[in-house]
């Protein structure tokens, strides 16, 4: 009975972290993965569709929400969700305007994506684990894990266009040539060390996008196995531990979007400086 | 924990929300409210400026009333020193008319006495002249006697 248990307790929770992958099996072709093996064999070629829908929803959801508030924008009194709206903006303005010391006006915008709509992904997870998944089970769906930010590819997808805005803008601001010479000649200024300089700046500048992706996955994910763990608890005592998790997640959630978009604007600031 | 092309979906995902947040959600909201940011400094310095005329106003204000009152008052005592002059003069006026009415009435009475008085010598004289005749009982010639009763009235 024992043994049953820890086994239905492992498929709980290894069911509940599970992607719904589509993709190019070895042996079924183009599919939908039945279980977490298949999906582990399908390789590169697969994608998470409930990562990217729900991620795309909640983008979507961001941006309907500000666009409608923009299309509303008054300069007289505003209304409540122009308040909202602003309030978010005035944060992010404030935010770009003491980290990012170049002139861009993109930045506070590309800030303001990146807050709201990882705010929003995160905010998926306050949600109970059980709820979405269970409807979608019902519905036929085998596998819904809702919360984008705890699937690695999806932080690591976001982290990546970071990346990219970071050499584009240090090529764009530097030149190619800059951007090389920053590259080989810091931080000690000798040929003799290029390599060593060379090896030093681009394992710093990897790093950037992978810590930046990978802290935001790791809280996200710990905090949902640990959400998991607690939903396997006796329904009586659930509560005891799932409500003052979620009240802490509350600051999880909006403190690791807060991070991330921080972050992201001081690599850009960096990227746009002058050595 | 696959590394799969979600990394890659979610890329282009990021890019296009971010590329929309640029192109139309971001300028809108911005606008306005740096808009309604000036809006609230200008009517901040315009509150400012109005409260300064005020002030302004006000001081105007009571130097007129403060002027206004001086000139009342002056005008006051003017019309105070007048209207004493005029009672001043009415009164010399009076008096002068009355001294006048009452020597002119002095005069007429002189002149009332007088004739008075030559009446009475007239008729005195004739009163004597009877009284002597009864007294006498005599005729008197009475052109004898008319002459020095005449001198006597005349001395009356």
């Amino acid at each position: 009975m024992a043994a049953d248990n820890e086994i239905s307790a492992i498929y709980y929770i290894q069911h509940h972290l599970q992607n719904l992958t589509f993709g190019k099996h070895p042996d079924n072709g183009w599919s939908w993965a039945s279980n977490s093996t298949e999906a582990t064999e399908m390789g590169f070629w697969a994608i998470h569709v409930d990562t990217m829908g729900w991620s795309i929803a909640m983008g979507a959801l961001f941006i309907w929400v500000f666009r409608k508030a923009g299309r509303m924008a008054t300069t007289g009194v505003p209304g409540g969700l122009q308040n909202a709206a602003e309030m978010v903006i005035e944060f992010i303005e404030n935010l770009t305007r003491s980290t990012f010391h170049g002139k861009n006006s993109h930045i506070a915008p590309l800030a303001l994506t990146l807050f709201m709509w990882i705010l929003l992904m995160n905010s998926l997870k306050l949600i109970p684990v059980d709820y979405l998944p269970e409807m979608f089970g019902r519905l036929g769906v085998e596998y819904m894990k809702i919360v984008p930010t705890t699937d690695v590819n999806a932080t690591l997808g976001m982290a990546f266009g970071v990346f990219c805005l970071i050499i584009y803008y240090s090529i764009k601001v530097k030149g190619a040539g800059g951007f090389a010479k920053e590259l080989s000649l810091t931080p000690f200024n000798h040929w003799l060390l290029i390599p060593f300089n060379l090896v030093l700046e681009v394992v710093g500048l990897i790093v950037k996008p992978i810590s930046l992706g990978l802290r935001l996955f790791g809280n996200m994910f710990a905090g949902e196995v640990i959400f998991i763990l607690i939903a396997l608890l006796p329904f009586w005592a659930i509560w005891l531990l799932d409500v003052p998790w979620a009240i802490f997640h509350i600051l999880v959630v909006s403190l690791q979007a807060f991070i991330f978009t921080t972050l992201s604007i001081v690599y850009l600031s960096a990227a746009h400086e002058h050595h | 924990m696959n590394i799969n092309m979600t990394l890659i979906g979610q890329t282009i995902a990021f890019a296009i929300f971010v590329w929309f947040c640029i192109k139309y959600v971001w300028p809108p909201i911005s606008q306005a409210l740096h808009e309604r940011q000036k809006k609230i400094a200008d009517g901040l310095d315009a509150a400012s400026r109005a409260s300064r005329d005020l002030e302004l106003a006000q001081e105007r204000a009571e130097q007129t009333l403060r002027e206004s009152k001086e000139q009342a008052s002056e005008i006051l005592e003017q019309a105070h020193k007048r209207s004493t002059q005029m009672v001043e003069e009415a009164r010399e006026q009076a008096r002068s008319e009355g001294e006048r009415l009452v020597a002119s009435a002095r005069a007429e009475i002189d002149q009332e006495v007088n004739r008075v008085k030559d009446e009475l010598r007239a008729q005195v004289a004739t009163l004597a002249l009877i009284g002597a005749e009864r007294v006498l009982e005599s005729s008197i010639d009475e052109k004898a006697h008319r002459e020095m009763l005449d001198k006597l009235a005349a001395e009356l």
